[in-house]
This record gives structure tokens, sequence and C-alpha cells, in this order.
């Protein structure tokens, strides 16, 4: 037990001391606030810098009363086209629109002239304006007035609520337990990756350094093994942990130094300003309603289990494929030799992960669903992509039990590579070879 | 007490038996050469002996008991397959081998600097293992071999890889660990060490123990009674049921060199007293075998008789 300690500690420690490890430790986290930090910048300039856009307006029709928006600032003109292009050529302004005569049921014949070739958005926000303007010409020749319209417009928004065994009543958001899965699946299947691939290394080095020998002379070739897991992972769980806690501190340092509020409610409050319309502040009452719900549903994910289920996940998927990891470094002399054993071992694995979009998090209660977060070597990508959609607790329990079993099944069958890979020299190793080392006696 | 007893170990792989009804013993305080070709078993016994692999049958006694899990630290073993953590500094890789060999940190600590002193490499302490020469990694590797001062040392082919200045520092210290009472196992090819350093010897060939015994006794038995005598003039003639000349040569001018085969039962002495009257003899000596002779021989005669023989042509 004392020596599995010295292993640990030793590769804990060399894999910590990498000026690598340093490295990325502190980059990875400072990427992500970066990323926020540019977006919101350039967001913000964009927003300052974005002034209305000046259209002057030939209107012949005579049908069109152009009101200001944000964007757009229209200038009517009462002359000729051929004038007001010449006209328009020596001012600055953004655009010319042209509205001929025209007949509401084939409305023909509009241009917009520019000096430089105009976005699609810019010309597609003025196209909606002359529709909204043309669809109201024809219900008022319909004799639909607005009054009437206003009132056929209709929001729905369907409250989620779940009623459990016992009667009672949540309410939930898929659209955030989505969200939840998608992430916290992901990261199980990178951090299995990631990780079963060092241990692979490890070995690999270990086994060409030719220390090994050296070494399973003072311990045994399973407690080796078993240390090296164990090191790995604790360095990973370290890593993880520094991520975790950089990236919040440091994302929220970022939004924070941008003074920046919900997005939704900030925009909600500058119309307001802007009008104080009564229906506005029906719909901002509406809208806030709808934010605290999200709250309300957000305080209602039991986060606690959430984060206790991810870590057993976490752990459970990592010693089960990072002992199948440690098998194949002890049979092979080089990553390239690693690679015909690589993709089957981990092919569980990205079922899980291609399970995790297709089924579960469509669909997370159904029959594929289930059994791929009961099933050991899909389940740690599975079940973490599924438990925020409240999975039954006997599901729970025996997907945990067969993750425990699964991981003692593969260490048992990787542990019994290993003793002998790792003397092994120059065989040209098979899957047949594998099989006779494992049925060997020690 | 012996420092060693296997008794009947054999070891069978799925293709092949690698030790076939071994026995051997292994005397305390001695070197003891554990001799034989490539693929003959050598490094499967000691795999054996030290707990990395199990045998089939058979077992091994280490000082007297029975081989168990904690004999592992009065061990220490020098792989012929050896290698350092290249990534590791020379101080904590010993550090680390020596507590997994059951050492304390600080008596590892203590142990290192005056082992590093003794090879003269104290500044080594910081240096990668990756930018040391292989001569030097040598030195390294061997220090973690002695360093929890086994009783029991096994070195595989410990020699290769070291220059002639180094490969005499490292017997020196071979020597030295025998005086303090260790007992080492030396595993080569190299004859000329097993001449000079070893005290006993095993010969195993085919998985099966061949020869086995105190090499001075070793090479009594094998000794076939024949001399190599320098004289002047060969104008003589000897009674032909007593002695068989095997070859002769000339020195110089009517110097010349015969190898002669006494019949059993003649010593030394009747020879000289059988030349001196016929010829004038500048110098006598007996033709004892070298010890690459009977490896050779034994090896490629595949039995005794047929040894003998070979012994008899060289």
């Amino acid at each position: 037990m004392n020596k599995i300690w010295l292993i640990i500690q030793r590769e804990f420690l060399t894999r910590v001391q990498k000026k690598s490890f340093l490295i990325t430790t502190i980059l990875v986290p400072l990427i992500f606030p970066a990323i926020i930090g540019v977006l919101v910048y350039i967001m913000k300039k964009e927003a300052e810098s974005a002034k209305a856009d000046t259209v002057q307006v030939v209107d012949e029709s005579g049908k069109f009363v152009f009101e200001n928006t944000k964007r757009y600032n229209f200038v009517p003109l009462s002359l000729s086209i051929d004038k007001a292009k010449d006209a328009y050529k020596q001012t600055k302004d953004f655009a010319l629109l042209y509205i001929p005569p025209f007949d509401i049921n084939k409305p023909e014949g509009m241009v917009i002239y520019t000096k430089e070739n105009p976005s699609i958005e810019k010309v597609g926000g003025l196209e909606s304006i002359l529709q909204d303007r043309i669809r109201d010409l024809k219900l008022e020749a319909y004799k639909i007035d607005k009054e009437t319209l206003k009132s056929l417009k209709v929001s729905i928004n369907l409250k989620q609520i779940n009623i459990s065994d016992t009667g009672e009543e949540k309410s939930s958001n898929s659209g955030i337990l989505y969200g939840l899965g998608f992430v916290l699946g992901i990261l199980i299947y990178m951090f299995v990756l990631v990780y079963g691939i060092q241990i692979m290394q490890g070995v690999i080095d270990e086994k060409t350094s030719k220390i090994v020998e050296v070494i399973v002379s003072s311990v045994k070739p399973f407690q080796l093994m078993l240390g090296k897991i164990i090191g790995i992972a604790s360095v990973g769980l370290v890593q993880f942990t520094i991520w975790i806690i950089l990236i919040t501190v440091l994302s929220s340092g970022v939004l924070g130094y941008f003074g920046l509020k919900m997005p939704q409610k900030q925009a909600m409050e500058e119309v307001v300003k802007q009008v104080g319309d009564e229906d506005v502040k029906q719909a901002m009452d509406q809208q806030n309603q709808q934010i605290n719900e999200v709250l309300g549903n957000l305080s209602q994910i039991p986060f606690g289990k959430i984060a206790f289920v991810f870590v057993f996940y976490f752990m459970g998927g990592y010693l089960l494929y990072g002992a199948l990891f440690a098998a194949v470094g002890s049979a092979v002399e080089s990553m390239q030799e690693s690679q015909q054993f690589q993709f089957p071992i981990t092919l569980p694995l990205l079922i899980g992960y291609f399970g995790l979009f297709m089924f579960i998090l469509r669909d997370p209660h159904g029959p594929v669903s289930f059994w791929l977060s009961i099933i050991p070597f899909t389940s740690p990508v599975a079940m973490v992509g599924r438990i925020a959609f409240d999975v039954p607790t006997w599901e729970l329990i025996l997907s945990m039990v067969l993750l425990i079993g699964g991981f003692l099944f593969t260490t048992w069958i990787a542990g019994r590579i290993y003793r002998v890979g790792i003397l092994m020299t120059g065989t040209k190793v098979s899957w047949k070879v594998l099989a006779k080392w494992f049925f060997m006696k020690s | 007490m012996d420092a060693l007893i296997a008794k009947n170990v054999t070891k069978v792989y799925s293709e092949h038996k690698a030790l076939d009804n071994v026995s051997l013993t292994i005397p305390e305080k001695t070197i003891f050469g554990l001799l034989g070709p490539n693929g003959a078993g050598k490094t499967t016994l000691i795999r054996i002996i030290n707990q990395i692999i199990n045998s089939d049958s058979g077992e091994i006694l280490i000082f007297g008991e029975k081989l168990k899990p904690n004999h592992i630290e009065i061990i220490g073993y020098l792989p012929e397959e050896r290698g350092l953590y290249k990534k590791m500094k020379v101080g904590e890789q010993l550090l680390y081998l020596a507590q997994l060999k059951g050492l304390s940190r600080k008596d590892a600590m203590a142990r290192i600097k005056i082992w590093l002193e003794k090879f003269e490499i104290k500044d080594w302490w910081h240096k990668k293992v990756e930018d040391l020469s292989k001569g030097m990694a040598q030195k390294v590797q061997f220090i973690s071999t002695v360093l929890h001062e086994p009783k029991l040392i096994i070195l595989d082919e410990p020699f290769s890889g070291f220059d002639p200045v180094n490969a005499q520092l490292i017997t020196e210290k071979i020597l030295e660990l025998k005086e303090n009472g260790s007992t080492i196992i030396f595993s080569t090819h190299r004859m000329e060490t097993v001449e000079s350093l070893c005290d006993h010897i095993a010969l195993i060939n085919k998985s099966k123990k061949i020869l086995e015994g105190p090499k001075k006794q070793v090479k009594e038995q094998y000794r076939s009674n024949t001399f190599l005598i320098e004289h002047r003039g060969n104008h003589f003639t000897l009674p032909s049921e007593k002695y068989e000349v095997k070859s002769q040569t000339r020195i110089e001018e009517d110097l010349f060199s015969t190898t002669l085969k006494a019949a059993d039962g003649i010593k030394g002495n009747q020879v000289i007293k059988d030349l001196i009257d016929i010829t004038e003899v500048y110098s006598f000596q007996e033709k004892l075998p070298t010890m690459a002779d009977i490896f050779i021989g034994l090896v490629k005669a595949d039995g005794d008789d047929a040894l003998r023989k070979h012994l008899q042509e060289v």
C-alpha cells in the first residue's frame, strides 16, 4: 500500500512540475474569459458606433409615411428621381430609395441606390419596412382595422411542470437541462480520452526506457499500474478544479468589468425609457415573469446531486477506460503501434458520445437512452448527460453499481495483460497474443 | 549458510520449457557466475528469484527462508534491459527507487550522498538523466541497485556500456561489496570476467543446469592431463604407451613448443623426469582448460564425454 502511494506521488509530482502542465492549466481558463471579453468588447463598440443610416426617399406612389427607426433615418424628397440621383451623389447618405407608383396587389419597380454594396441585413431591414407597410395597406383594403389586427396576435409560452409519482409538481425547463447534459457529457468524454491517453503514454515510456524491470523487481506490476492510473487521475482532478475556479472567477470578472446585466432585461429597460407605452410595460412584466421562471427552474435543479453524480462518473469512467489504456500501453512499444487497439477500446465511449446527441438529449427516458446510461462502457457519458432530466433513483443506483463492477472487471483484465506485456519486447502484438497473455498463469 | 538454494525449479511458457528442473546452491559471500548462452533460461531464473514471475514448480530458499514478498528488500537487481526515467533528476530518481525498496526517505538521502561521493559525481544530483551519457547513466543505475545494501545482488551483464576505466571502478565496488558480506550473482557472457571474479559457477543450457561448482573444482574436473612444454631440440621419442604428442611448433631455430598428453595417473613431476633425460626443458606448465573452453565445449558438445573430447582437442 505504501508503495502504491510512492508511485502515485511520483506520477503526480513529475507531471505537475512540468512546464506544459503549468501552461495548459493557466492558459485554458484564460481562453474562455478572453473570448467572452473580446466578443463583449466588439459588441459594445459596435452598439456605440452604430448610428442610424440616412435613407433619402423619392416616393412617387404617395402611399408611404416613413417613421424614423433606430436603424434608419428617412429623408423624404420631392424631386424627380433623376434629380434626386444627382443630388444623392453629392451627399454622404447611405442610400436613395425610389418608390414608383404601384398596384398594391403587384408591388414592383422599387429600387435602392447606394454607393457601396450594402449588407444583406440593411437591405433586408428596408424590405421588411416596405412589406409591413404594403401589408397594412392591403388589410385596410380588406377593411380590417388595426385594433382587430392587434387582437389577432397571440403569444404562447408553455410552462413545463413535471408531476412525480408522489404527486409533487416541479416546473422545469428543457432548454437548461439540454445545455447542462450537453456540457457535462462532453466534459466526461474529453477527460477520459485525454487522461486515458496520458496513462498509455506513461506506460509506453516506462517500457521503452526499460526502467520497468527495475521497478517490478520492487513492486508488483499491478501496483505499478494502479499507482499510475490513480496518480494521473489526481493530476486531472487538480487541473480540472483549477480550471473551474479560474474560469468562474475570470469570467465573472470580465463580465463585471463591462458592467453587463442580463441582456434581455437591459434591452427592455431601454425600450421602456424610450416610449413608456402601456403595452410595452405589460410585455416587460411578462418578460420579467419569464426570467423569474427560468431562475426558479434553475433553483429547482438539484445541483448538489448533479455534482456528485458528475464526479462519480468522471472517476468511474476514467478508471474503467484508464485500465484498458494501461493494458494497451503495456502491449505496444510506440504510440503508433497503439493505434490499432486504441480505436476498438474507445469505440464504446464514442457510442456513448453520439448517443448523447442522438438519443439522450432528445429523448432522455427512451429505451436507448436507458440502456446507454446503464451499460458501464457508455454510462459515464450517457448518465451524466441524462442526470439533469430526473433519472429514477433505481436506475441511477443500478448504473453506478454496474460501473463499479465494470471498472473492477476492466482493471482485472488489464492487470493480467499488463503483467506480461510490460516485460515483452519485440513481439508482434495482436488480439490473439493479448488473449494468450490474459490466460497465461502467473 | 547458503544465500540461495533453488530446488527443482521449472517454468513452462506455452511454447517451450524455459527452466527444466533446475537446482542450484549459491554459498554466502561468494561471487557466483550464472553462465549460459542466450535464451538458455538465465533471465527466467533471475526473474523468478526477483518475484517478477512465478515458477510453475520447485522452490527457492533465500538465506534458508522460502521466497516471500519482503525478500525483495534484501535483493538488489540490475537487469540486462535496464533504464531510468529520462525526465527525472538523478537525486530524485535514486530517492524514489530506494524508497520502493523499503528505505526511509532520510536513510535513502544519506546513502545516496555517500555513493555519489564514492563515484565522485556529487554535483549530479540535479542533472536530468536524459542529459547523462550512457556510461554516466550506468553509474547511476549501479548505485540504484546497491543503495539499500542488499545481501543478495544480482547483476545481469553489469559491464555493458562501461569503458575500461569505469569497468575497473565497478569491479572494485563489486569486490568491496563482497568484502562487506554481500553475495553476488553474476550473469554474463564475458568469460574473462568469470575467470577473474567468480568463485562459483553454474552453467545453464537449453533450460537445464549442466554444470555447477567452485570454479577451481570445475577446472580440475575438466583437466585432461595435458602439458605445455618449451624445449630445445626435438630429436627424442617418448614411450607411446605413456605419452601422446598432440602438437609441436617451432618457436625459433631449435626452440620448440610441444603439447603433450600424458596417460591417466602420470603426474607432472613424472613428466618432467621423463623429459629432462632426453631434451633441454625451458618451461613447463599444465594446461588447464579456460572457462571459455569449458563453456563453449559444453554448449556445443551437448554432453560430458563429448566435452572431454573437445577439451583434449583444443
